[in-house]
């Protein structure tokens, strides 16, 4: 059996999901401002016809691809958070991404708020599956000093050394890679801390590759990145690992060009996905633990640039769930030209507040130290 | 093992991104200081293929393809310390990717020119960088409406550190930039936005200097006066001991130890001494370095974490492996992205955090994974390499021990601890003795394989 997890915070089943739309996710074409003039003026050659958006109420609409997200919509299980982002808004995809994963807008931080999630809810370190990644490369949202992350590429092939075929010598090789990382634990220093690292790894993965086999579901998801991603998160989630941070990415949001063929056809990935994990959650009874965060590092220009949009400052995020407070929360920016910031739409509500409302009223935990102080935050839950 | 091996092993390790034992043995019949003072002068770089890497990375831009572009050069250049300094440089000087390919493939040439120049001239060929120019916004310093960014990072970041000047120094310095900027910007930004390579891309970027829009006024600057502009701010920075020490440091930290302790201290007290009687040389100060007690030393041995980038390019060139440019995490660059390193996107200004925070469980599986795959291949050039030299020494007869032995030693040599030699002899005796004598053992040959990817996913293989 897996280490059972710390119990701090007051609801020890409850997980969260993070999807990071990664190279800033469009707002105005995702939640489409559908009866507003300036709307069609600054998209002159990007908007969606009214006639295709799925709309919301008298001025919002999703954008045409997003059915499955409109559904979750119609069942109360949406909140959209509007003209979220942070004062002083950075431009640059990284610099704005590593604001997001820190919740440091001034500061240049190594530290993730995910990261110090987990050690709250782990202080210990004992469950090397607490938080688990799931592409390729570690976001630095879960980066924190001693606090085990398990990152997985592709859940079917995870672990040391996937290309050897031979079972026998395959499980040589971990036994020894096991024991020399091991030793190494024991060690002073970074070599101590590298052996510690191997450790952890490796009884990650040999958790983790049991989650396939243990699997089954009547859901089937699409053949996309993001979908696998998702089913991946699901067999995790699903074996009792222990698992209370899911964190993937889906990409690339960065619609330079393309706001009319690349940005529907994401969320015609994401959608779907979203839908297809939520009744998977529902058919294994998890449903009503999990909520899922949709985050972008910003949303893009007003106006468009020909077939595109650049980069621009403040955005959407979505949360779903069960057991979230389906709706709008805080106000759509306004489009008239005097109220851009430097072009873009003005942020009006700070990240970190849903951050806080996350950290505490779904996590059970004290939101100060993880967004590192007090930010005014939505009833996003039931 | 011969201790001239493994120390010329551990030169070409920091110098560059190591060396198969041909080379090593090339090298050592050389001579340690002949050899030090051919990588301080890099000749011709040799023949990459750039054509063909560029056909290859078909369907990436610009600045995708720039990233992959750098990779084939570190692999296939015959000029080790010149890349491996143009990495020092890009960790020091990070820039991000910005639809601005051409201009990154261009500020390598820049770095390349000035590596082992002055570091006075260095710091004034980066302040007219248009890569640098456009990252750090210089292009919106005016005489009218000042924009700090390169200013202040040149002071903090890249020069000195905090605690050596002031908010005052740090106006003042910008000031002495305003009207440096980027030729006919307005159309490049349109240019770089089309994103496209060759034969479009090659877009003409370059350093203007706008006197109209430059502030001559008299400045106050770390103690002098007078109407500065960005090349005398340069000449006043290198001279200060706070950075000369600096910039010594770092160059300590990439290429010798993570660490500095007080022999380190020592060594980086003898590199700023050269630093000013060689007229702030950067060839001289690394001359000093490598020549150094310190740098020959155990303790400065695999006393450093392998950075993704050296990992991934040391393994590929060890193997000869040729990994399909702009192939996703299949390509080099991919691969060093997913253990933490991708080249043109550092976290931040900051650069990427080096030595220990290379290391976080994810990363490891995938830099486990990648360079053992390479290695247990017998038919690699390298390794096929590796194993002939095996084949040829001792009668081709091993038992578990001297296999073991064997292997540490060509692929390194490689120092392991008694613990991770005793894991590797028990996963070699579980294959029993290892006969090589039959030309055609492809059997033995795959087992060494086998015990030579082992030692890569070793602990002790983690360093450099």
């Amino acid at each position: 059996m897996p280490p059972t997890n710390g119990t701090n915070g007051s609801h020890p089943d409850r997980k969260l999901v993070v999807v990071q739309q990664s190279g800033g996710n469009d707002y105005l074409n995702s939640v489409v401002p559908y009866t507003n003039g300036h709307y069609y003026d600054f998209r002159a050659h990007t908007h969606h016809d009214p006639e295709d958006v799925l709309k919301i109420d008298d001025t919002l609409a999703f954008g045409p691809t997003m059915g499955p997200m409109k559904e979750l919509w119609d069942e109360g299980k949406v909140a959209v958070i509007h003209g979220i982002g942070y004062p002083q808004p950075n431009r640059s995809h990284f610099r704005s991404m590593d604001i997001w994963h820190t919740a440091e807008p001034v500061e240049i931080s190594q530290e993730g708020w995910l990261g110090r999630v987990v050690r709250e809810l782990d202080p210990k370190g004992e469950n090397v599956l607490s938080a688990v990644n799931f592409g390729v490369g570690l976001p630095r949202a879960l980066g924190c000093d001693g606090v085990p992350v398990a990152s997985v590429g592709d859940l079917a092939t995870y672990g040391l050394f996937p290309d050897l075929q031979d079972e026998w010598l395959r499980k040589y090789a971990l036994e020894a890679f096991a024991k020399m990382y091991g030793a190494a634990a024991g060690k002073e220093a970074v070599m101590g801390f590298l052996g510690q690292t191997g450790a952890d790894a490796l009884k990650g993965a040999d958790i983790l590759r049991t989650a396939p086999e243990r699997y089954s579901s009547t859901i089937e998801y699409a053949g996309n990145g993001i979908a696998k991603s998702l089913r991946d998160a699901a067999q995790v989630m699903f074996a009792d690992f222990g698992a209370r941070i899911f964190y993937t990415q889906h990409g690339g949001y960065d619609t330079h060009a393309g706001l009319k063929t690349a940005h529907p056809q994401l969320w015609s990935e994401l959608a779907p996905a979203v839908s297809d994990f939520m009744d998977d959650l529902e058919e294994h009874g998890h449903a009503d633990d999990t909520a899922i965060l949709i985050f972008s590092e910003f949303g893009r220009r007003v106006r468009d640039n020909g077939n595109g949009a650049d980069h621009g400052s403040g955005g959407v995020a979505f949360l779903v769930g069960n057991k979230v407070r389906g709706g709008m929360y805080g106000e759509y920016p306004s489009l008239a030209e005097k109220d851009h910031l430097d072009g873009d739409l003005h942020f009006n509500n700070d990240f970190r507040g849903a951050y806080s409302a996350i950290a505490e009223k779904w996590l059970g935990l004290d939101p100060a130290p993880i967004v590192k102080g007090h930010f005014e935050a939505f009833d996003l839950f039931e | 093992m011969s201790e001239d091996i493994a120390l010329m092993a551990h030169l070409m390790r920091r110098a560059g991104f190591g060396a198969s034992r041909a080379e090593l043995e090339r090298h050592a019949a050389r001579g340690y200081e002949a050899t030090v003072e051919w990588l301080l002068r890099p000749g011709d770089p040799g023949d990459f293929a750039e054509d063909i890497a560029k056909r290859r990375a078909v369907g990436f831009d610009e600045g995708g393809a720039a990233f992959e572009l750098w990779m084939v050069r570190m692999i296939h250049t015959n000029n080790p310390l010149e890349e491996k300094m143009a990495l020092f440089l890009h960790s020091l000087f990070p820039v991000q990717y910005m639809s601005q390919g051409r201009a990154l493939l261009n500020q390598l040439d820049n770095f390349r020119r000035h590596a082992f120049g002055s570091f006075r001239d260095l710091l004034l060929a980066l302040s007219r960088d248009p890569a640098m120019l456009l990252f750090l916004n210089n292009n919106d310093n005016h005489r009218d409406a000042m924009n700090e960014n390169y200013g202040r990072e040149l002071v903090e970041l890249f020069s000195m550190g905090v605690g050596n000047y002031t908010e005052s120094d740090v106006k003042q310095c910008a000031r002495a930039f305003t009207g440096w900027t980027l030729g006919n910007a307005d159309y490049m930004a349109v240019r770089a936005g089309k994103n496209s390579f060759d034969p479009y891309g090659s877009i003409a970027w370059h350093f203007e200097y706008r006197p109209d829009d430059h502030d001559d006024g008299s400045k106050g600057f770390l103690g002098e006066s007078g109407p500065f502009d960005g090349e005398d701010i340069c000449g006043i920075i290198a001279r200060q001991p706070a950075a000369a020490r600096f910039i010594c440091a770092r160059l300590f930290l990439f290429f010798a130890s993570d660490d500095i302790d007080d022999e380190g201290r020592k060594a980086i007290d003898d590199m700023v001494e050269t630093y000013y009687e060689s007229g702030y040389e950067l060839r001289a100060v690394l001359r000093a370095l490598f020549n150094s007690a310190y740098f020959k030393s155990d303790a400065a041995r695999f006393a450093r974490v392998k950075a993704p980038v050296e990992l991934v390019i040391g393994a590929v060139r060890m193997t000869g492996a040729s990994p399909t440019p702009g192939a996703g995490s299949a390509g080099a660059n991919g691969a060093s992205a997913a253990m933490g390193q991708a080249l043109f996107r550092p976290p931040s200004v900051e650069g990427w955090h080096e030595g220990k925070e290379w290391i976080e469980s994810g990363a490891l599986v995938q830099r486990v994974n990648y360079v053992a795959a390479l290695f247990r291949d017998a038919d690699k050039p390298g390794v096929r390499d590796i194993i002939d030299r095996i084949a040829r020494s001792n009668g081709g007869v091993y038992s578990p021990e001297q296999a073991i032995a064997l292997c540490l030693d060509l692929i390194g040599p490689v120092t392991a601890s008694q613990e991770t030699r005793d894991q590797l002899l028990e996963f070699a005796a579980r294959q029993g003795s290892v006969d090589l004598r039959d030309p055609d053992a492809d059997d033995a040959r795959t087992r060494i394989a086998q015990i030579l990817a082992l030692i890569t996913a070793a602990p002790e293989y983690q360093f450099a």
